[in-house]
């Protein structure tokens, strides 16, 4: 990967150990991707926040980086509400490490906000360069945005973070981002069945890239759980949805399927006049997906804000409420400064005993263990609960999920 | 014998080779405090990788990885050397972190190549791997 001389500099250690070790990272990444030189980023998201994972060797790594990022910079969720963690059931020695690690990103100029709903602070733009980090806010920035990013890892958030550039590869590179698979969904969907489509066919489409066919248009929220949850089963980092997302590619030549077929809208970003489908075809099983969906379940906690929930999604679920209070555990999980920024309507659904958590979610927290089946409407936690919690889970639509709240049989 | 290849983290280190014909995933498949190997099936399942030159195709799994290779480091534990037939990010990042000396695509497939028990010096700051 080629260098400038002041990178060099930096790689050569005349600008301190901690900045030579970081851009041996950034250095590392470019060599094993063919990079051909860094790029400058808007921002960086850092994963590997909560002590549950990082543990004392991570707190010790970032407690002995030195210096400040160069680019706006936020974490990934923790594994408690900075704030409220003792009415989590949090242990006070956890609490104390994640406060500690929360401050040495701190001082390495770092928000913390802890958050996998970035764009909701600041929304990238189009064709933005970014090293983020949590899985579906990297799907959303590359998918609903048109901002690029990778997969990227902790470490290398930080390092892309404090020397204020990635290396050019992967999905920062237009080549990369055509699609690599049609998804033909025959029905209409709503809601919770965009995360259980994400959820049924993530696996097989894998760290593939996308292109989805339906006979509905999508929400920017239904794309939000559509996209988490492609990226938790499987590892998909972008996807696009014909008329609906901003970058329709017309494939490369040698890719082509042989129907072309023309577009009826032309007002898109970037839309072609043609576009080619890929050949690669998937059908989608509707009927599974709206079973999925209507399961008949008896939760002991109703959790909700897989990703973090946006305005619109408070919102709703206040509507849903209709004036009624939960008989259940309920926990809505949503970004700060979200909740900082519609105080009133956080109030409001406290009064009615909703649980609005910041910082954390259902699938990070330690608290999540004490339950025995969790009810979500996000296609991503449906897959995560199990595995990293030990907790059944089974998915509603945001109006059931609410009425099993207030039912609190 | 002297095989030439890429380098991924720079330092020199030798030690007994320990050959892995699967993938590694540090976190969950290698215990942070023993550096035994207790992913169930595993090539390696019940050996300890503490100060031999691990050889194993790459890394799989959580980028969590990245840091339970630096527990390892602060622990004692960790490996003298990694070579791997081609390096993703999780181990790389691993590895610089930790100043473990490191290398891969070497001339010669090194899980082919090499034995449990070679001594083999690595050295990551000219990407080179010396068998004998």
């Amino acid at each position: 990967m080629y260098l400038t001389k002041d990178e060099e500099k930096i790689y050569n250690g005349e600008q301190g150990p901690t900045l030579q070790k970081m851009m041996e990272i950034l250095v590392a990444l470019g060599d094993i991707f063919e990079a051909d030189r860094l790029i400058p980023i808007k921002s960086a998201q850092i994963a590997g926040v909560s002590y549950k994972t990082i543990g004392d060797a991570g707190l010790e790594w970032i407690s002995d980086l030195e210096g400040k990022v160069k680019v706006p910079a936020v974490l990934n969720p923790m594994g408690m509400d900075m704030e409220l963690y003792e009415q989590m059931g949090i242990d006070i020695k956890f609490a104390r490490k994640q406060e500690e690690i929360i401050k040495a990103y701190e001082k390495l100029g770092i928000a913390a906000e802890c958050t996998c709903t970035p764009y909701y602070l600041k929304r990238p733009n189009f064709g933005d360069h970014l090293a983020w980090s949590e899985s579906s806010a990297v799907c959303f920035a590359n998918s609903v945005l048109g901002a690029r990013t990778n997969r990227e890892g902790g470490p290398s958030a930080l390092a892309a973070a404090l020397i204020g550039k990635t290396p050019n590869y992967g999905l920062h590179i237009k080549e990369n981002r055509y699609p690599t698979v049609t998804i033909k969904v025959e029905e209409p969907l709503y809601g919770a069945e965009y995360g259980a489509l994400g959820y049924v066919v993530g696996s097989k489409v894998g760290d593939g890239i996308p292109m989805f066919k339906l006979k509905s248009t999508p929400t920017e929220d239904e794309l939000k759980h559509l996209g988490a949850a492609l990226a938790a089963s499987g590892a998909v980092a972008l996807f696009h949805v014909l008329h609906v997302t901003p970058e329709q590619y017309v494939l490369p030549p040698e890719k082509m399927s042989i129907d072309r077929q023309m577009l009826s809208r032309e007002d898109d970003w970037q839309v072609p006049e043609r576009y080619f489908l890929p050949r690669e075809k998937i059908e989608v099983d509707v009927g599974h997906i709206k079973e999925l969906v209507k399961q008949h379940v008896r939760p002991d906690i109703i959790a909700m804000g897989c990703p973090h929930a946006s305005k619109g999604e408070l919102e709703e679920i206040l509507r849903l409420l209709d004036g009624r209070t939960v008989k259940k555990e309920v926990w809505v999980c949503a970004a700060r400064s979200v909740g900082a920024k519609n105080p009133e309507l956080i109030e409001k659904l406290r009064e009615h005993g909703i649980k609005v958590l910041y910082d954390t979610c259902m699938v990070v927290s330690p608290a999540a263990n004490q339950f025995k089946k969790m009810m979500v409407n996000s296609g991503k936690a449906l897959k995560y609960v199990p595995s990293m919690c030990g907790v059944d889970a089974a998915i509603g639509s945001t109006k059931d999920c609410i009425e099993e709240a207030c039912r609190g049989d | 014998m002297k095989i030439s290849g890429h380098k991924i983290c720079r330092g020199t280190a030798t030690g007994p080779a320990l050959v892995s014909k699967d993938a590694i995933s540090f976190l969950g498949g290698v215990d942070p405090k023993t550096g035994i190997v207790i992913e169930k099936g595993h090539a390696l399942y019940g050996k300890n990788v503490k100060d031999t030159v691990l050889i194993f195709p790459g890394g799989k799994g959580s980028t969590v990885g990245s840091y339970v290779i630096y527990q390892l480091k602060k622990n004692g534990v960790a490996p003298a050397a990694m070579i791997n037939i081609r390096a993703e990010p999780i181990v790389a990042v691993g590895a610089i972190i930790s100043g473990i000396p490191m290398v891969d695509k070497l001339e010669k497939d090194p899980v082919e190549t090499i034995n449990d028990g070679d001594m083999v010096t690595v050295d990551g700051t000219d990407g080179t791997i010396e068998v004998t």
